[in-house]
């Protein structure tokens, strides 16, 4: 029995749980490209409608709700804050009651400060109450962490919220407010991660305005800031060449903003796709051939090398920037680990955003 | 080479202490062999232990070549007995668990300076071809003996120092023995020492020296 | 290097010129180590199980928090869970399957707590099969052979509902099956109901207990011993305790053989030191060579003790089962922890028993010293100052008895009286012998008593191992024997009834029950009931008794009011067993408060009843008033009064009627034979290393004598020079070492009746919670005696042989050699 692990949560992040991938795990896990048999399959032209869309989406494999953000305190000092509920499929099939219901669900939170950074994860199934996503009133949940819909709660705007958790070492709890509708991202939603039909659904709420109070180590700091929200549902996100990938959102000064990722393919070949949104919440797709992202410093973390300070041209844009993240050991040590942290930058414009590194 | 000057030595009992050396001067040449005699209890043993560095001096010098003995650790002067010193003793003092080819080898082979050449020519000249495979207490007293006389000649020592090494022999085997270990000394070029209460067989050595009342004579 | 190398293989020549010694210096060390070794696996194993127990059972080794009713919903699961409690749910029910009752366990390997011990394992690949009905069912290769089903089988339960697939599960605990929680809720048809909620390592802030549950769940807290640790405790103690002491023997064996080893090569290690060996490297090399050996036994002792504990596991396994319903495997597994401390008690005791020796070696004078040793002197010193020590060991002895509580206090007692004896035995023979030589007036006895009083340094050892081993032997067969005898007539007295039938539930028993009234061979049904409460915070068995001549004529009572069945039914009196008398200090007449559903029921205590076997304290009540104060009780067990010759047809009918197996029903001889069964395999294992013991204690007696022959002989010679044979030489001896062996022997009977004394008065007290009336059994210790004695012929033979037969210029050789 040398082979087996235990039944516990660690084995089932490496079971059923660490298919979940969310971006977080597009480590080449062979779960992230099986095929989708059984499942929906992701197809142009949904239309998108809410608050049923912020809902659970049990027939198709995987999906996430997925919050940074970017925050600063009274005096000035920089902080990020990460909250993410993943949920799995373990069959394809309607969700059921109880604790036949073939659902997994995972939650993630960390936060992030020049000198510090912690983070935690926690896992239960679906069907008896203990982690899930309802629509009205809107809130998901794991355990006890949370984001909840509050009074006048705009399904189109998913604002205002308010996003808590909480482990043995840090807690936090924030209040994310939207002047502004959400945006799809892709084309009108459907985002094409290969060209041989993997694809998933993808809208975002990048125009959060976070306030709240973080606490690490029983040390409150309240803050204040930018947030953005990702949601992502599909079957089969990735092709099974692709073996992880580097993705920015970011805020940039101008009041635009930019969602880019770098699918790395085991052939060395990378893609790059994006999107562009404007002030007023317009979401244009980027696939330019002269886009580039180039890594220009590495650190050794956890016996890796992670590329966390990069170069980012848009020509078409006139953009081209240099990133440098706020801890450049902003590792996930989760059961499938990760680099996760907020970062500015500088060049043709300023700002700030969340940057995510997975496969290394 | 040897060259022992003003050495005391005294022994404590309950009662009494007794000085045993009370200012010894010896020297013994390279090549040359010297025969220590006195009446029994005159410190013959004594000063043979102490050239030895089996035990220590309470004064004076005994200086083997470039070496100062009481400037030596335990461990040094064990090296200085495994590497210049051959000792023979009255009892013979083999090893009784090893062949009689390992007792000559051992020695030598501890300290280093196993010489084949050497050993085979000892071994012939010792007359024990025909005993290697032997344990000690298979030999005679003599056979033994020259056992002994071969492991302490094996290392190529300076000085030879033997204790009485005749004493449980008869006559005619201690004439033999010793005319053995007279001959390999003067083969080996090596300076003899040896301690008899026979003046007989000291009369057979280069020079004798008489020990009385802790003092050479 | 080469240097020591050189060294070493001059020291270990010796060796191959003595190959005897060597292997007498192996064979102690190797039985130490076996003994000992043997032993502690037999206690891992069974710890081990312990553990798997505990961790299975959800329980006491993790905090949890419990409802007050069987279950609770698992709404309070979530809430808890949304409150930030880490908790994880278990659903715990019993299933039944052809015959077999069998605990199932749901768990939510999700949430399950890392921390849980010995948790059941999945394979990753495993995990979804597991929680997906039909889901997979956990059981241990034990639980599968006993159901004599194979890997995959779907079994029915005996209400007909299909258990899912079976898989081996190797670490868990058997008669325990496993599933996922979601199916046992469905199994067990109690839907959205949980037993109990473990609680995982903390993970921040959380609400209150009360704010989210109110008062439905109580924490209870995590327990570093289980239960079953605690009720089995002492059984392991007294397996210890014999390993110790057979490694003690063992260690004397070493000693022994070490001590000559040394002796005979000091003229070796003088010549070394001569030759220019310096002193640290030649005590490196003597210590290096210890060392080697010892690993060498070690390892040998190692497979040995496999052996050994393979050998016994079917008993204890079988004692412990009995005994405390602890359910060991019967495959031994062993950590390589064992196998590390196995070796490491080989080289440490090698170092031990050879202390002396080594420092003795480390402070060698190159020069020898001349004087011979004034033994006379240094032996009176020797005597006196062990002597010394006995007496200390005696007051310390007697310390344990007045002041000790516990059962180790009783053990501490026990070895010092061991100890004691041990250490006064040289003294006591010194005395007789010189006694002998004041009396003997001619020339060869005066010799004869003299030389033997020289003697006795170098065999005492070997004569203080015989003692013990001798006494500890007559004290465990005491013992054995004393409660073999005892616990026959009890069992007579206590199953009085002549069938017991433990129906599946009430509603079975209530069927019984009528059909039984209407067969006339049945003269009466004696319904029988059992409840467990608290007493005083621990475990308490309520036993409900009918009011029946069949009791108040037969039930065994060690003292009790007068009338004390009338008394009893008036249901506010009770007889307590010994057990719970002793624990807690009760005595007639005292009044306790039992913990009841309905609130505190108060009892007098009216009699107490020997209860040999029970490891929890029990009472007697009235069957009556049983039924009242806990109305839960289940009325399935009861007794019946038939004639003897009526009552195999009896059991074929109701078998068949009620589809009943032998679990379930069982007549009085079956039941005696059983409960038989189970002591006597308790204490076949302290039986078996007893022997091993004495054994070992044989060849300590042979390896002194031996390595005593070789220095015998300067002693001889002069004695055979002056005109004595050397038949009469040999014969003169074997007197002598028969005679010491019989001196020792005889003082080991009084001895071996105050251990016998000290196990059952004190130990057993202690370890089990009774005494047994005591008993001394002459015709076994004549055997003993004999057994010694010719253990003693044996060893003394060899040496003795070896003189006769010595060549007469071997003795000319060492009347001329040796000073």
């Amino acid at each position: 029995m040398s082979a087996s692990g235990k039944i516990s949560r660690r084995a089932f992040a490496g079971g059923a749980l660490a298919l979940l991938g969310g971006r977080a795990f597009a480590q080449g896990f062979a779960g992230l490209s099986e095929t989708a048999d059984g499942y929906a399959a992701v197809v142009p032209g949904k239309r998108f409608v809410f608050p049923a869309d912020h809902g659970p989406h049990p027939e198709f494999r995987i999906e996430w709700w997925y919050v940074t953000a970017n925050l600063k305190d009274a005096a000035g000092a920089a902080y990020g804050a990460q909250w993410t509920l993943f949920r799995q499929a373990t069959q394809p099939g309607p969700a059921l009651e109880g604790w036949a219901n073939r659902n997994a669900w995972m939650g993630h939170a960390a936060v992030t400060r020049a000198d510090t950074h912690r983070s935690t994860e926690t896992f239960a199934r679906g069907g008896v109450g203990q982690a899930g996503v309802e629509t009205a009133p809107f809130q998901a949940w794991i355990d006890n962490w949370r984001m909840r819909g509050l009074d006048a709660f705009d399904a189109d705007h998913v604002a205002p919220v308010e996003l808590t958790a909480s482990s043995t070492d840090f807690s936090y709890s924030l209040r994310l407010d939207a002047d502004r509708p959400l945006v799809l991202q892709g084309d009108a939603g459907f985002s094409r991660k290969s060209d041989r039909g993997q694809a998933s659904y993808y809208y975002s709420q990048p125009f959060f305005k976070a306030a709240g109070r973080i606490v690490i180590d029983d040390k409150p700091a309240d803050v204040t800031g930018l947030a953005w929200m990702d949601r992502e549902w599909s079957s089969q996100p990735l092709a099974s060449d692709q073996s992880g990938w580097d993705w920015f959102s970011l805020h940039l000064d101008t009041g635009e903003k930019l969602m880019l990722y770098r699918l790395r393919q085991k052939d060395g070949a990378n893609n790059l796709f994006g999107n562009f949104i404007t002030p007023d919440g317009r979401s244009v797709e980027i696939a330019a051939a002269d886009n580039s992202m180039t890594p220009t410093s590495f650190t050794d973390i956890a016996g890796r090398k992670v590329p966390t300070a990069w170069r980012v041209a848009i020509p078409a844009r006139g953009l081209n920037i240099e990133t440098v993240p706020l801890n450049p050991k902003s590792w996930m040590s989760t059961g499938f680990a990760y680099w996760e942290g907020p970062i500015s930058f500088t060049g043709s414009h300023r700002g700030v955003g969340y940057l995510e590194l997975t496969g290394y | 080479m040897l060259a022992v000057s003003n050495l005391t030595k005294s022994y404590r009992s309950a009662s009494e202490t007794v000085a045993v050396l009370r200012g010894v001067n010896l020297q013994v040449a390279a090549g040359e062999s010297v025969a220590l005699t006195g009446e029994s209890g005159s410190g013959k043993s004594t000063l043979l232990h102490l050239i030895a560095g089996l035990d220590s001096a309470d004064g004076g010098e005994i200086r083997l070549a470039d070496v100062v003995l009481s400037d030596l650790t335990d461990a040094g002067r064990a090296e200085l007995r495994r590497d210049r010193l051959g000792l023979v003793f009255q009892q013979f003092n083999l090893i009784p668990s090893l062949s009689v080819e390992d007792n000559l080898k051992f020695q030598s082979r501890i300290a280093g300076r196993h010489d084949a050449k050497w050993h085979d020519e000892l071994v012939e000249r010792l007359g024990l071809r025909h005993l290697l495979r032997r344990y000690p207490e298979q030999l005679s007293g003599g056979q033994q003996q020259r056992v002994a006389i071969g492991r302490a000649l094996a290392p190529r020592p300076l000085l030879l120092l033997a204790d009485e090494p005749t004493g449980n022999l008869d006559e005619e085997t201690a004439d033999e023995v010793l005319a053995l270990a007279r001959d390999l000394v003067t083969r080996s070029g090596c300076g003899f020492l040896m301690v008899t209460h026979s003046t007989r067989l000291a009369a057979t050595l280069d020079r004798q020296v008489h020990l009385h009342a802790g003092l050479i004579a | 290097m080469s240097r020591a190398v050189w060294t070493l293989a001059v020291l270990l020549s010796h060796w191959r010129r003595h190959p005897m010694q060597l292997a007498t210096l192996l064979i102690g060390l190797i039985s130490a180590t076996a003994l000992w070794s043997g032993v502690q696996a037999l206690n891992q194993q069974a710890r081990n199980s312990y553990d798997r127990a505990a961790a299975t059972f959800g329980g006491t080794r993790t905090a949890m928090l419990v409802g007050s009713a069987a279950t609770f919903p698992q709404k309070l699961f979530v809430d808890l869970r949304r409150a930030g409690w880490p908790v994880s749910p278990v659903l715990e029910g019993r299933i039944q399957i052809g015959g077999r009752s069998l605990r199932l366990l749901g768990i939510e390997p999700v949430t399950m707590p890392t921390q849980v011990g010995n948790a059941p394992t999945l394979g990753t690949a495993n995990l979804q099969a597991f929680v997906t009905p039909p889901g997979q069912m956990l059981v241990s290769a034990e639980t599968l052979a006993d159901l004599k089903l194979y890997e995959g089988a779907t079994p029915l339960a005996n209400d007909g509902t299909q258990l899912p697939p079976l898989r081996v599960q190797a670490q868990l605990v058997p008669g325990v099956m496993v599933v996922d929680i979601g199916i046992a809720q469905k199994l067990l048809n109690k839907p959205d109901q949980l037993s109990r909620l473990l609680i995982g390592k903390d993970r921040g802030p959380r609400a209150s207990l009360q704010s989210i549950a109110g008062d439905a769940l109580r924490y209870v807290e995590p327990d570093a011993a289980t239960d079953l640790e605690r009720l089995t405790d002492s059984f392991h103690l007294n397996l210890t305790a014999f390993g110790l002491l057979s490694f003690f023997v063992g260690l004397f064996i070493v000693n022994s053989s070490i001590g000559l080893a040394f002796e005979q090569r000091l003229p070796m290690l003088r010549t070394l030191r001569a030759c220019g060996v310096s002193a640290r490297m030649l005590n490196t090399v003597l210590v290096a060579e210890l060392v080697s050996l010892a690993l060498v036994a070690g390892l040998a002792g190692l497979v040995c003790g496999y052996f050994i504990a393979a050998a016994l596991l079917p008993d204890v396994a079988a004692s412990l089962r009995g005994l405390y319903g602890a359910q060991i495997p019967g495959q031994l597994s062993l950590k390589p922890a064992w196998w590390l401390a196995g070796v490491a008690i080989s080289v440490s005791g090698a170092l031990i028993a050879a202390c002396a020796s080594l420092v003795k070696a480390i402070r060698l004078p190159v020069l020898a010293s001349a004087q011979p040793q004034a033994w006379h002197q240094a032996q009176r010193r020797w005597l006196k100052f062990q002597s010394a020590a006995a007496l200390a060991v005696f007051i310390a002895a007697g310390c344990f008895l007045w002041l000790g509580d516990s059962l180790l206090a009783g053990f501490a007692m026990l070895a010092a009286l061991l100890l004691g004896a041990a250490l006064l035995l040289p003294a006591i023979l010194e005395r007789v012998l010189s006694l002998g030589e004041r009396g003997a007036t001619r020339p060869l006895p005066k010799w004869f008593f003299a030389d033997s009083r020289q003697q006795l340094s170098g065999l005492s050892l070997a004569l203080m191992a015989l003692l013990l081993a001798l006494a500890v032997n007559v004290g465990v067969g005491t013992m054995v024997e004393s409660f073999s005898r005892t616990f026959v007539t009890w069992l007579d007295g206590r199953l009085a009834a002549d069938v017991y039938v433990n129906a599946a539930n009430d509603r079975q028993a209530t069927e019984m029950k009528t059909w039984l009234r209407d067969r006339d061979e049945v003269q009466a049904v004696l319904p029988g009931g059992r409840a467990d409460t608290q007493f005083a915070g621990a475990p308490l068995e309520v036993l409900g008794l009918p009011d029946h001549t069949t009791y108040s004529d037969h039930w065994p009572l060690l003292e009790s009011i007068r009338n004390p069945w009338v008394r009893l039914r008036a249901g506010d009196a009770a007889l307590i067993s010994e057990q719970l008398s002793r624990r807690m200090n009760l005595s007639i007449g005292d009044r306790i408060e039992v913990s009841a559903p309905g609130g505190d029921w108060p009892v007098e205590i009216i009699g107490i009843y020997a209860d040999y076997g029970n490891p929890k304290s029990q009472i007697a009540v009235n069957y009556a008033a049983l039924t009242r104060r806990f109305p839960g009780t289940p009325q399935t067990r009861f007794g019946l009064r038939v004639a003897p010759e009526k009552i195999p047809p009896l059991l074929t009918a109701m078998k068949e009627q009620f589809s009943l197996d032998d679990r379930n029903l069982a007549d009085q001889a079956t039941m005696k034979a059983e409960s038989k069964r189970i002591f006597n395999r308790t204490f076949a294992v302290t039986a078996a290393l007893n022997t091993f013991t004495l054994g070992v204690a044989g060849i300590a007696l042979l390896t002194s004598l031996l390595t005593l022959a070789n220095s015998r002989l300067p002693q001889l010679a002069p004695l055979w020079s002056i005109g004595i044979t050397r038949q009469r030489l040999a014969l003169i001896e074997l007197a002598r070492t028969m005679s010491v062996a019989l001196i020792t022997a005889l003082l080991a009977l009084p001895l071996g009746l105050l251990v016998a004394w000290c196990l059952i008065a004190v130990v057993n007290v202690k370890a089990f919670g009774w005494r047994l009336p005591f008993h001394v059994f002459p015709l076994q210790l004549m055997q003993l005696l004999g057994v010694a004695l010719f253990a003693a012929l044996c060893a003394a033979l060899l040496p003795v042989i070896r003189l006769a037969r010595m060549h007469p210029a071997a003795l000319i050789r060492i009347f001329a050699n040796e000073r």
